[in-house]
């Protein structure tokens, strides 16, 4: 039986095939995944908020874009993987509820996704799937045996990025 | 100043559970009277949780909840959240537009528009109750409605948390109502600065 590891909120875990990484019920959060598909081991990260710097509490780095990605990258390539075949998918950054005058922290979801984007696009990670925005939770999932990332919603189904 | 909701006295937890007690009472005689059933209600949990964790609350992140937001604006600004399971919901839905228990399958723009009613009422005589222990005044904002997996829903509150700490203070109180067809979760999350306010104004601060 393949072991099933979760990964809370602001929580990063790492690991090989045959397991699989999940994350449950993710709105404004994203859930990044790195894999290495020869190797076969990966990680996933839920990250809260896109920036470290913009906030007075930072001593959990997997909480942010900025720290976490780089820490993610870290221990996946701790385990062997080689920065080279390296891929990312990228989902969650929803706006849960409609505000017509929505602040800053209501489209938090928004920045999270771009900030994860411009993060991976700078360590010169290729994203090769995403399914970012909306108005609904998702939980993710990425199995390590295959690299599959799937993610399912409660009224707009289940896909695979 | 970070985290600072990890180090209150034993005084001041049980100065904001009189709180809670207070404006969730007042909460729950205000669905009682709409609803016309008895409604048991607890004693209000005041927790200091790991951000992470609040979710387990209510079942975990996954379970499906229909939740009414509401900002609250004032010298305290806050956040409240009405949470109901599915089922619980659909059944107020029915009590309110007077249809059998069990009707109502999904929520169409007149259930929410109810469903976000209750939780104008509810949070209105909750900061109420709260002003008269306080002397603090709070406005809530117009109500939003989302129908989505727990944890989805509480993120929106937990990450406005999530820049000033790694902990929630949770003001939670269950409803319950006597024929069990209705249960929910009040939350009055105070932002950071809030609770200073919150437990000057009560002489714990």
């Amino acid at each position: 039986m393949p072991e099933l590891v979760k990964v809370g909120m602001a929580d990063m875990k790492v690991g090989s095939a045959p397991s699989t990484l999940i994350s449950y019920g993710l709105g404004s959060c994203i859930g990044i995944s790195l894999y290495d598909p020869q190797l076969k081991v990966g990680g996933l990260l839920h990250i809260m908020l896109p920036d470290s710097t913009q906030s007075r509490a930072n001593e959990n780095r997997a909480k942010f874009a900025d720290t976490g990605i780089p820490d993610l990258l870290d221990q996946v390539l701790k385990l062997g993987a080689s920065r080279g075949r390296l891929v990312a998918k990228i989902a969650g950054g929803a706006q849960m509820f409609a505000f017509a005058n929505a602040t800053d922290i209501m489209r938090v979801g928004q920045r999270n996704a771009a900030a994860s984007k411009e993060i991976l696009s700078g360590l010169g990670i290729p994203i090769v799937g995403e399914d970012t925005g909306g108005n609904y939770g998702r939980t993710v999932s990425i199995d390590l045996s295959t690299g599959t990332y799937i993610v399912k919603t409660i009224d707009k189904g289940e896909k695979e990025i | 100043m970070s985290d600072d909701v990890a180090s209150l006295s034993a005084a001041q937890m049980d100065a904001l559970r009189e709180i809670g007690n207070v404006g969730a009472g007042n909460s729950a005689t205000a669905l009682s009277q709409i609803i016309n059933k008895r409604i048991d209600m607890n004693v209000p949990r005041v927790s200091i949780v790991p951000l992470g964790d609040v979710p387990d609350l209510v079942g975990g992140p996954d379970v499906m909840v229909v939740g009414v937001f509401l900002r609250v604006y004032g010298k305290a600004p806050s956040n409240i959240l009405f949470l109901l399971p599915k089922e619980s919901a659909f059944y107020l839905v029915d009590m309110l537009m007077g249809k059998q228990r069990g009707d109502t399958q999904k929520l169409d723009f007149l259930d929410e528009s109810a469903l976000m009613e209750i939780g104008n009422i509810l949070s209105g005589a909750y900061l109420n109750a709260l002003f008269n222990f306080t002397n603090i005044s709070l406005l809530p904002s117009i109500p939003a409605l989302a129908m989505d997996m727990a944890g989805a829903i509480l993120s929106v509150v937990l990450i406005q948390l999530g820049q000033m700490g790694d902990h929630a203070l949770v003001i939670e109180t269950e409803f319950n109502t006597d024929d069990e067809g209705i249960k929910g979760h009040f939350f009055l999350v105070p932002d950071p600065g809030s609770l200073e306010t919150i437990l000057a104004a009560v002489g714990v601060g």
